[in-house]
C-alpha cells in the first residue's frame, strides 16, 4: 500500500544525494585546481586528449554551420535587398549562439563521453581505490587535470569553431553567391562589437566547458563500477551535458543580450 | 621521451591555433582594426545627409565596384558630412567634375556610394574633393514630402506624360 510513495521518496532522496556528491566533486575540482601548476605535464597530456583530438571535429561541423548560416541567411535576406548584411547575420549567430553552443554540445559527445568512460572504467577496474591506497588523491591526481585541460580547451576550441563558421558564410555568400566582399565584413565589423559579442562568447564557453567537464567526471567517478553502469554512466554524460548546455544557454543569453 | 614531445608539439599547435582564432574573431569580425592592406588613392566628398553609409561601403561606377568608403566624419565648419573615398589604384582616371550621390541597395538595403564620370579632362588626385554629390535619401521624409503632396492636392494630379500631357492649371506656382 505504502510501496509506491516510499519508492517516489527513495528516488528522491537518491537524486539528492547524487546532487550533493556532484557539487562536493565541483568544490574539490576546484579546490585541487593547483595542481596546474605544479604539475603542467598532466594537463598538457589531457589537452591533447580532449582539444587536439576534437580539432578535426570542430573545424568540419564550423564549416559547414557557417556555409548553411551563409546560404539559408542569404534566401531570406534575398527577399527584402539586404544580402550585404549576410556578414553581420552570420557572425552575429555564430558568436552568441551557434559557436558556444554547438561547440559544448561536440565537446560533450567527442570529449566528454571519453572521460566519462576512462574515468569509469578506472573505477571498476579498482585503480581509483589502488591510487587511495598508496595515499594519492585520485581527485588530484586523475580528475583535477582533467577539469583544467577542459575548462582551456573548449573556449579554444569555440573561437576556432566560429571563425571556421565565418570563412564557411563567407565562401557560400560572397564565393558561390555573390555578395559583395567588402560588404559582407564591413557590414560584420561595424555591427559586431568586441567586448559584447566577442566577449560574451568566451564567457559562455567558459561556463559551458566548466558544465561539461564536470558532469562528465562526475558521472565516471560516481558510476556503477561495472560494464553495464559504465555504458550507462557514458550515456547520462552525454544527455546530462547536452541539456544543461541547453538549459543554461538560455538562462546566459536571457542575462547577456536582453537588452538588445 | 620522443612521444611526449609530440604530444607537447600538438598541444602546443593546438593553443596557438585557439589564440590565432580568437584573435581573427577580434579583428576581422568585430571589426577592432582594418588591417587589409592599402592601395589606390583617397577622394573627399562632402554630403549634408550620409545617414546609413558605413565605413567599407562600395563606391560603385556604372554598378562597377571601384572603391571603398574609408570613414565617415563630420566636419564641424560646414555641418555635413564628409566621407573619405579609397578608389582603387586601377582606376586613376575619373573625371575632375565627376559627381557622387548615396543610394541604396533595394528598399531596405545598404547604403553605398555611387560614382557619375563627368566630362572634364583632367583627373582626380589623392586627396581631391569630388564637389556635386547628393545626399542618402532618407524614407521617411520622402514618404512625409508625398503625404504633404497628397494633402494638398498635388497628388491627385494625372500622372506628368511629358510635353503630350495636358497643360498645368493656371495658378499652380509649381506648375513646369
Amino acid at each position: 500500500m505504502l510501496e509506491p510513495l516510499a519508492a517516489i521518496g527513495r528516488r528522491t532522496l537518491t537524486w539528492l544525494a547524487r546532487l550533493g556528491r556532484a557539487a562536493l566533486l565541483l568544490v574539490a575540482l576546484l579546490r585541487e585546481a593547483s595542481i596546474g601548476w605544479q604539475r603542467p605535464r598532466l594537463v598538457v597530456e589531457q589537452l591533447h586528449a580532449e582539444g587536439v583530438h576534437s580539432l578535426l571535429i570542430i573545424i568540419v561541423a564550423g564549416l559547414f554551420v557557417g556555409m548553411v548560416l551563409g546560404l539559408q541567411g542569404y534566401n531570406t535576406l534575398v527577399h527584402y535587398g539586404a544580402t550585404g548584411s549576410l556578414g553581420w547575420v552570420v557572425a552575429q549567430a555564430l558568436l552568441r549562439e551557434l559557436g558556444p553552443v554547438v561547440a559544448a554540445l561536440l565537446f560533450a559527445g567527442r570529449a566528454g563521453s571519453a572521460l566519462t568512460a576512462e574515468v569509469g572504467l578506472m573505477k571498476s577496474g579498482e585503480q581509483l581505490a589502488a591510487l587511495e591506497m598508496m595515499a594519492v588523491d585520485p581527485i588530484r591526481r586523475l580528475l583535477a587535470p582533467r577539469f583544467l585541460a577542459g575548462l582551456i580547451a573548449l573556449p579554444l576550441l569555440t573561437a576556432i569553431f566560429s571563425l571556421c563558421g565565418v570563412l564557411g558564410g563567407w565562401w557560400v555568400g560572397v564565393g558561390l553567391l555573390g555578395v559583395d566582399d567588402g560588404t559582407f565584413w564591413g557590414q560584420m565589423q561595424a555591427q559586431v562589437a568586441l567586448g559584447y559579442d566577442l566577449g560574451n562568447s568566451v564567457l559562455k564557453s567558459l561556463v559551458f566547458a566548466l558544465l561539461v567537464s564536470w558532469i562528465a567526471l562526475f558521472e565516471g567517478y560516481d558510476c556503477t563500477p561495472t560494464p553495464y553502469g559504465v555504458g550507462r554512466a557514458t550515456t547520462r554524460s552525454v544527455v546530462h551535458a547536452s541539456l544543461a548546455v541547453l538549459g543554461v544557454d538560455f538562462l546566459l543569453t536571457a542575462l547577456m543580450f536582453t537588452e538588445v | 621521451m620522443d612521444k611526449s614531445r609530440g604530444i607537447e608539439v600538438a598541444v602546443g599547435l593546438f593553443v596557438l591555433l585557439g589564440v590565432l582564432a580568437l584573435l581573427g574573431l577580434a579583428f576581422q569580425v568585430s571589426g577592432l582594426a582594418d588591417w587589409r592592406p592599402g592601395g589606390g588613392y583617397e577622394v573627399v566628398a562632402r554630403f549634408a545627409d550620409s545617414s546609413g553609409l558605413k565605413p567599407r561601403a562600395p563606391v560603385t561606377l556604372a554598378g562597377v565596384r571601384i572603391g571603398e568608403v574609408t570613414a565617415v566624419e563630420y566636419d564641424a565648419e560646414r555641418f555635413q558630412a564628409l566621407a573619405r573615398l579609397r578608389i582603387d589604384g586601377r582606376f586613376r582616371e575619373l573625371p575632375r567634375d565627376s559627381s557622387a550621390s548615396i543610394v541604396s541597395a533595394g528598399l531596405l538595403g545598404e547604403k553605398y556610394i555611387a560614382l557619375q564620370a563627368g566630362g572634364a579632362y583632367d583627373y582626380l588626385k589623392a586627396g581631391d574633393e569630388i564637389q556635386l554629390t547628393q545626399s542618402s535619401l532618407v524614407l521617411e521624409q520622402l514618404i512625409g514630402k508625398f503625404l504633404f503632396n497628397a494633402g494638398s492636392g498635388g497628388g491627385n494630379r494625372p500622372p506628368n506624360r511629358g510635353n503630350v500631357g495636358p497643360p498645368p492649371e493656371a495658378g499652380d506656382p509649381f506648375a513646369q
